[in-house]
């Protein structure tokens, strides 16, 4: 899969970049925060228990009581949506953390290093980035076993690398920023130099990628779960809900819509916000 | 009495591609003599890729240098550590050219300033923060700027606080990297002045680096021109400029505007280009823009040699010549 940049749009640019910038990331805020409302709320909000089966209600259309019709246990798919939900942000969200934590001070150390630390640190990363991401995600499941931590902790091994070069590269180009060489000159040591003044000028861009791979990953769970090997059953997952319903498509296309939706959504937001911040960190879009 | 700071056979080189079995190299400072006595301020002039800035960043210890020795109060800077180490950044201090660039833009000017004190513990909170006030004072900016970005400021108060960064921990002497070239003319003039008012009342020596021989001019009593990575002359400012010995001086002594009109420029300047450090020109490195060139300075490197009190310049055939211009 893709995980590189975002499609550019470049026929708006008209606009004053700093209000587009604006735009997108207030879109996608307001998206992410209903998404994650829904999922915190998930036992308030759903209608119905979400594992209860009806056997009268066996791919029931949507109704006044199952407003999004039911799957073909009879159960609510409203209320599969909402927890599953929770489980994809969950994952999506703290694959990408434990990625981002491990990433930003191994990239900081080689992009600041260079020489030999820069070889230490970036071969091996190197090395997960040859491996095809789904091959990568499908051997750790193998070994580990499904489930849904063993998932973050595969998307986590993807994107390890990703976020590592993306900060390295950032890293590189602060590191020989006058006042860089100008802190070290008046007695700063490396480590201080490092953390006070080239990690908060060379962060901006790993917060974007981390953004955008935040969305990526939510999909990449989706898909490990749609082949059974992500968020096992009877949890309900988005990626989950449309294995089930592949079948029954034409019976009952509710069932792949509503979570299709929702992963589209949750994306959604995440791209959003990655490219506006890409575009309130870019020097030429910023007027502050 | 001893020098305060020596360079001695200073070479950098940096890797500029190629195989490893067959790797390029940028030749940025060959051979490169200097010395700076306590106190003493030296001009160091030379074009764009002459290797100043690298020379410059060898004294700080920002760079190793490949061969030779910097000494710094008869130690050698390449064998500091720990705590020596820490003592000598703290006595020796960068001015960085581009003040936009040297101050980092997410601090306040305040807190930069007070960088190397926090780096090298001088004084409590409070007296950091008192010191501050003061240096902000005795660079003639007002203190109160201190708790603004770096880009609400002005370039002549930028490099203001520049100054007052690389004076925090009273060092003994300044590398003062182009430090008006970024700015207003209006505003270098303020700056220069302000150098040379610390420099006289706090008895900083001071190595002045510029591309500018009119500035330098102004700033110190002695100079080293360098061409292409070596000191081609080196002498009392006024002699220099009275009596340029090196071709290359020549040129940039006669480049520097003048205000009386009846002085014409009497040659046209430097036709073409500074060649490329990657690949010098053999023997000396000037002869294929010099206009006195002979067969011999394809050769030979020529060496320094004085042609006058405390005057060096590396050219034979203007010693053999010696059709010294007559001003």
């Amino acid at each position: 899969m893709s995980v590189t940049g975002l499609p550019d749009v470049v026929a708006v640019a008209a606009r004053p970049p700093a209000r587009r910038a604006r735009t997108s990331l207030m879109i996608g805020l307001v998206l992410l925060g209903i998404l994650v409302l829904v999922a915190i709320l998930a036992p308030v909000l759903a209608p119905h228990d979400p594992d209860a089966v009806d056997p009268n209600r066996v791919l029931a259309a949507p109704d006044g009581s199952y407003l999004l019709g039911a799957d073909d246990f009879g159960r609510d798919v409203l209320s599969r949506t909402i927890f599953a939900l929770r489980v994809s942000l969950l994952v999506a969200v703290s694959s990408v953390v434990v990625a981002t934590l491990v990433a930003v001070p191994l990239g900081l150390v080689a992009g600041y290093f260079g020489g030999w630390v820069d070889t230490l640190v970036s071969r091996p990363l190197d090395m997960i980035l040859v491996l095809p991401a789904l091959l990568l995600a499908l051997s750790l499941i193998t070994i580990l076993g499904p489930g849904s931590t063993v998932a973050a902790l595969a998307i986590a091994v993807i994107y390890l690398p990703i976020l590592a070069r993306v900060m390295r590269a950032s890293t590189l180009v602060t590191s020989q920023q006058d006042y860089v060489l100008a802190a070290r000159a008046r007695g700063s040591g490396h480590v201080a130099t490092m953390v006070r003044h080239v990690l908060p000028n060379s962060i901006g861009p790993v917060a974007v990628q981390g953004s955008v791979l935040t969305g990526f990953a939510l999909q990449l769970e989706a898909a490990l779960s749609f082949l059974g090997l992500g968020t096992q059953p009877p949890t309900p997952s988005l990626g989950g809900m449309l294995a089930d319903g592949r079948d029954v498509l034409s019976l009952a296309p509710w069932l792949e819509i509503v979570p299709g939706v929702a992963i589209a959504l949750a994306v959604l937001s995440f791209l959003l916000i990655g490219d506006g911040l890409r575009r309130t960190l870019d020097p030429d879009g910023v007027a502050s | 009495m001893s020098a305060l700071l020596e360079v001695q056979g200073l070479v950098k080189r940096f890797p500029a591609g190629g195989p490893v079995w067959r790797r390029r190299y940028v030749h940025a400072v060959s051979d490169v003599d200097l010395s700076i006595g306590r106190g003493q301020t030296l001009g160091l002039v030379g074009e764009s890729g002459s290797g100043k800035t690298t020379v410059g960043r060898c004294i700080l210890g920002l760079y190793r240098p490949d061969e030779g020795l910097v000494r710094f109060d008869g130690r050698d800077v390449a064998g500091l550590r720990g705590s020596t180490l820490a003592e000598f950044r703290r006595r020796v201090q960068p001015v960085f050219q581009d003040p936009y660039g040297s101050l980092d833009p997410r601090w306040t000017v305040g807190r930069s300033v007070q960088e190397s004190l926090e780096a090298h513990r001088i004084g409590s909170v409070q007296d950091r923060r008192d010191r501050v006030r003061e240096l902000f004072a005795t660079v003639g900016l007002d203190p109160a700027l201190g708790d603004r970005h770096p880009r609400n400021l002005s370039g002549g108060q930028r490099q203001r606080v520049g100054i007052a960064a690389a004076l925090a921990s009273e060092p003994e002497l300044i590398i003062a990297d182009e430090p008006v070239s970024a700015l207003d003319v209006s505003v270098q003039a303020q700056i220069i002045n302000l150098l040379q008012r610390l420099g006289r009342d706090l008895g900083l020596a001071v190595l002045f680096i510029s591309h500018d021989l009119g500035v330098v001019e102004h700033v110190s009593s002695e100079v080293a021109v360098m061409y292409l990575g070596r000191v081609v002359e080196t002498g009392p400012t006024a002699a220099i400029l009275r009596a340029p010995e090196h071709p290359y001086t020549r040129a940039l002594v006669e480049a520097i505007p003048h205000p009386d009109p009846s002085r014409r420029f009497r040659h046209a300047s430097l036709a073409g280009e500074i060649p490329s450090p990657v690949d010098p020109p053999s023997g000396c490195a000037f002869h294929p823009r010099c206009p006195i060139a002979q067969a011999s300075c394809r050769i030979q490197v020529p060496e320094l040699e004085p042609v006058g009190e405390d005057h060096l310049a590396a050219c034979p055939v203007v010693a053999r010549v010696t059709t010294r211009p007559t001003t």
